[in-house]
């Protein structure tokens, strides 16, 4: 067993991980982990060829293709994540699920915020914006 | 098209941009004269070392050094002396604004406009951030009782890569010109066709370089806080400060993007004609402040929490009680990590929008002030019944909690959005944030300075003159900002050259009598210097533990040796030293003697500094738009970061017997501090 | 075993013994001491990543609020070629599984597999790069640049930073082959390819965020 192998060995022991690192390496073998990747290559391609899909079908109501769309973007990045980047729900992740929950709760603080302000920016001089609409 | 600055009409050599010799200022001798008479300093000094044949030490044990307390030592050298030129910044306003009564005064608006945007930047970026980093940097990995950050090396590269941005804001004095747009360059005034110098350019580099090496650190000590400390100290056993730093560093990587986002958007708007913030082609102004501040909330919270760390610690150690609520102190410090990300319309709520989103962002504002609240009486408990020692730590500590209350009383009332529209953009805002900034951040820093002082050079600072600082400070700043409150009530908005009301004219004098009071508070701070390095043998610290501290750092040597402990401390409680100490008091001798063993150190590496050169030579070369400079820039830091890579040998060992004869050392000291016979070291 | 390991497992320090049972097993993961350097050097990357993320929503909320403001010029339907993004989508992705795989061959300690691998992850994100700059020049050839609109700036500019970052995971990429080629693979070694891993993976999470918000919101139905 080379050192590297000892250490991510009592690394399991002691219950923590790496991001991007999957549990069942050490253990697996490359097929089950090729496996592995290939499922979410797969899931991963069914879902982008679902959006694109979605975006040119007159089958949804209209509105709904945004939402439709969003939901299908976020799943993906949810099958990344797990298949991919191996960010799971058990304990020896916490951490790094945690640095994620952080991240995923900055951005989106800065994007609504961002958006609502600026949607609200000529609240108070909509005359004035909609003379200059009328202008242009 | 507007009309263009000469440089701007096309008169671009290949070879040296837009740099010729009209850039430098020879109509306007103050900075000129100032530069030099600095230039000439730096290099005497420089030729001083070289004579005593002090360059390869420099060279070996500072410039390359990778350990977190020689990294930590110079952000803060590094931040004195950025204070001692952001405060002659503000001296020359004070005089100007003193004299400037029905009269031009003495400066040039051209120049008085790039004094006030150096100003703000520099006490920003280059002192309040660099001086909290600093003492992060020193505290931190002793605090958690590990021998150093997580990435020494990118530690190094951080440093000086914010050197580099401060040394091009410098460069800025005499080749070519300085921002003339205020601190946050708001567009469009910062925008190609109003501003077409490089001052603005200066700003974006300087900034955009300096911010990733504080990204760089914020990831560091992210990282070493939540991955790196002694066996058992759990996450409720940190000592205060390494939270609130925790905290911020969590900020700096939240918010530092945002700011290189942003600045890259008008970086863009400059130098390859996008639209982001233009007048014209759909551009909107308002986004650029949306995101600015976006970013500048949570940096004014970067540069407070760590303040509150340090007063926390000072606080309990003087009360000689441990800290009061400490778990309430942590719930705090975590609720203002993530509530200041939701305040920053409060920096614009006249720009119009409507009363939901101000009302919104009024009332997260104030909740701010309800955490902070809970730190300022768990500071007042944590000294009620202590046995207090009036040191002048403790007195920046209670000078700091009287004055951050003020400031924090006149930041609630400009929370109310009716009341901003009164006040925005007066002196009142000033007052504003200069009371919190320099009775917390500032303070903070200097107490910080002072407590571990003895850590990182084995000697106190002289009390006499640290005391006679304090007071010359606190009353100065009483002098020179109270004044403004008034003034911004009276109406008096920022950044006026010169004024014709009559009324204004007392307070504005005193407000310059605050800041010579103020001079003279930072002159008693040199001269505290000056004395302490004279008389280090009275004031020599042999024991490690000065101040009968609670926490890690204390329990080993002053100065502590490269690896900090030879053995890592094992933590058994909140205040893990303290414990120690008890417990040896208790059973009259210190704990048994460790086993040692051999342990491996980074390597000293000069990758900071080299792509600290070629990263100034790059934000020089985008600066004047020289391409071929910023290219070779750009390969020479690549090429940097490859060299290290390559290297084999990132370690060295330190052997046990090192270890063993270093870690007696600190149990004869301690065996002598806690009185304890000497046969107890055995 | 290296000291930080030791340290890990007890047995030293000022109480002597191992008063509070540092063996492992019951001891929570926060109190055993200083993480492996794999653990930390990947947990730094990762947090390097959240905040590059974050950049990334700053040039997001750029997008979003100027999406509309084309000042008289073309919109994003009228530029956007939905198969060229399926083309760009789809090169991306396989370029992400195909480092995937040299991450399996790394721990499989197989070198040709490794090159073989990653050289497919460079090739499959040149060609991306490639489609991305020929779309590019393409849109700035019908005087559809980045100075034309607001919108068409925060465009470039959002999926121009995209690029940039593919370009550099590039550099990075055939930077981890040259010095698995002449030292093989080695701890540091290692634990650098496990970064660039992650970030090559999170250049792929927002490719899926930017091809669902630009291409596909901005030419479907959607205004």
């Amino acid at each position: 067993m080379s050192e590297r192998d000892m250490e991510m060995e009592s690394d399991h022991e002691t219950g923590d991980s790496a991001p991007g690192e999957s549990d069942e390496h050490d253990g697996a073998s490359v097929a089950i982990q090729v496996r592995n990747y290939l499922v979410g290559l797969g899931l991963a391609t069914v879902l982008t060829a679902a959006s694109f899909w979605a975006a040119g079908t007159g089958l949804i109501y209209g509105p709904g293709i945004p939402v439709a769309l969003i939901a299908l973007a976020v799943a993906q990045m949810g099958i990344h994540l797990v298949f991919f980047l191996h960010i799971t729900t058990g304990p020896d992740n916490s951490n790094n699920v945690l640095a994620l929950a952080f991240g995923v709760l900055i951005v989106g603080l800065v994007l609504i915020g961002t958006i609502w302000i600026m949607n609200h920016l000529d609240h108070n001089l909509m005359p004035m914006g909609e003379m200059m609409r009328m202008q242009r | 098209m507007s009309p263009l600055h000469p440089v701007e009409m096309g008169q671009i050599s290949p070879i040296f941009g837009k740099l010729n010799w009209d850039s430098i200022p020879f109509d306007e001798p103050l900075p000129l004269v100032s530069s030099a008479v600095v230039a000439i300093a730096i290099l005497s000094i420089l030729g001083w070392v070289w004579k005593k044949g002090l360059f390869p030490y420099l060279w070996k044990e500072w410039i390359t050094s990778v350990d977190h307390k020689r990294i930590g030592v110079m952000y803060c050298v590094l931040a004195a002396v950025m204070l001692l030129r952001g405060f002659s910044d503000a001296l020359l306003m004070r005089s100007q604004q003193a004299i400037a009564y029905m009269n031009p005064g003495y400066l040039p608006p051209d120049h008085y406009d790039q004094i006030f945007s150096a100003h703000g930047t520099i006490m920003i970026f280059f002192v309040a951030m660099t001086f909290m980093i600093g003492l992060m940097n020193f505290a931190l990995p002793l605090q958690l009782g590990v021998r150093d950050v997580a990435f020494p090396t990118l530690n190094s590269v951080s440093f000086w890569l914010t050197a580099s941005g401060a040394l091009l804001l410098n460069i800025s004095l005499v080749v070519g010109e300085f921002a003339k747009t205020g601190w946050v360059v708001y567009p469009p005034l910062s925008e190609l066709r109003f501003s077409p110098g490089v001052g603005v350019d200066y700003y974006l580099w300087a900034i955009q370089i300096s911010g990733v090496g504080t990204l760089l650190s914020g990831v560091n000590l992210v990282t070493t806080i939540l991955k790196m400390r002694a066996p058992g100290m759990g996450y409720t056993r940190m000592p205060m400060f390494c939270w609130t730093s925790l905290a911020a560093n969590l900020l700096i990587v939240a918010a530092f993007p945002i700011l290189t986002a942003t600045l890259a958007m008008l970086t863009l708007d400059r130098y390859l004609g996008f639209h982001f913030f233009t007048n014209e082609a759909g551009g909107n102004q308002m986004m650029f402040v949306n995101l600015i501040w976006a970013w500048g909330h949570p940096e004014v919270y970067i540069l407070i929490l760590p303040a509150f760390g340090i007063f926390s610690e000072v606080v309990s150690t003087f009360s000689g009680k441990p800290l009061f609520g400490y778990r309430s102190m942590i719930a705090a410090t975590m609720v203002i990590c993530i509530l200041s990300f939701m305040v920053w319309l409060h920096h614009f709520f006249t720009m119009g929008a409507g009363a939901d989103v101000n009302g919104f962002f009024g009332i997260t504002t104030m909740i701010i002030a309800v955490p902070t609240g809970v730190k300022v009486f768990n500071w007042l408990f944590t000294m009620y019944g202590g046995r207090i020692r009036f040191t002048s730590m403790m007195l920046w500590s209670l000078g700091f909690m009287v004055t951050f209350v003020i400031g924090g009383m006149t930041g609630v009332l400009l929370a109310v959005p009716p009341a901003d529209f009164v006040l925005h953009n007066s002196l009142f805002l000033v007052a504003h944030f200069h009371n919190v900034v320099i009775g917390g951040v500032l303070f903070g820093a200097f107490a910080g300075l002072t407590y571990w002082w003895p850590k990182a050079f084995g000697f106190t600072l002289d009390e006499r003159w640290g005391k006679r600082a304090f007071w010359f400070w606190i009353v100065g700043f009483y002098v020179a900002f109270m004044p403004l409150y008034v003034l911004g009530l009276m109406g008096m908005t920022r950044r006026l050259g010169h004024y014709d009301v009559a009324a204004w004219h007392p307070w504005l004098i005193a407000a310059a009598v605050g800041a010579v009071l103020i001079a003279i508070g930072i002159a008693c701070q040199i001269v505290m210097i000056y004395v302490s390095i004279r008389d280090r043998e009275r004031l020599a610290d042999t024991s490690g533990d000065p101040w009968d501290g609670r926490t890690l750092e204390w329990i080993t040597t002053s100065p502590p040796p490269p690896f900090n402990f030879a053995v890592l401390p094992n933590v058994q409680g909140e205040e893990a030293y303290w414990d120690i100490k008890s417990r040896a008091l208790e059973k009259k001798q210190l704990s048994d003697r460790p086993e040692y063993e051999h342990f491996e150190m980074p390597h000293n590496s000069p990758t900071g500094i080299v792509t600290a050169f070629f990263a100034t030579v790059m934000g020089f070369a985008l600066i004047w738009h020289i391409w071929w400079m910023v290219i070779l820039g750009f390969l020479g830091a690549w090429a940097t970061f490859v060299v290290f890579a390559w290297r084999d040998e990132a370690e060295y060992e330190v052997p046990a017997e090192e270890a063993r004869r270093r870690d007696a050392e600190r149990r004869r000291a301690k065996a002598i501090l806690l009185g304890l016979p000497e046969d107890s070291v055995a | 075993m290296s000291a930080q390991a030791a340290a890990r497992h007890g047995g030293h320090g000022h109480g002597g013994g191992d008063p509070n049972h540092l063996g492992h097993g019951d001891t929570p993961i926060s109190e055993q001491g200083p993480a492996s350097k794999r653990i930390v050097v990947a947990y730094g990357f990762w947090i390097f990543l959240l905040s590059d993320f974050i950049m990334f929503s700053g040039f997001f909320a750029a997008y979003a609020v100027l999406v509309g403001e084309t000042a008289g010029g073309p919109g994003g339907r009228d530029l956007f070629e939905l198969p060229l993004v399926a083309g760009e989508t789809a090169l991306l992705l396989l370029s992400s599984f195909a480092c995937g795989m040299a991450g399996i061959a790394m721990h499989a300690r197989s070198i040709k597999w490794f090159q073989v691998a990653m050289a497919a992850t460079a090739l499959l994100g040149a060609g991306f790069l490639a489609l991305e700059l020929y779309e590019f020049l393409h849109l700035i050839g019908e005087g559809a640049g980045p100075g034309r609109s607001a919108f068409l700036s925060a465009f470039f500019a959002l999926v121009g930073c995209h690029g940039v970052h593919v370009a550099l995971g590039l550099a990075w990429l055939t930077t981890m082959m040259a010095q698995v080629w002449t030292k093989g693979f080695r701890e540091d070694i290692d634990r650098r390819i496990a970064c660039f891993m992650l970030f090559w993976h999170a250049l792929d999470i927002i490719w899926v965020a930017l091809f669902t918000v630009v291409y596909l919101l901005g030419a479907g139905a959607a205004t």
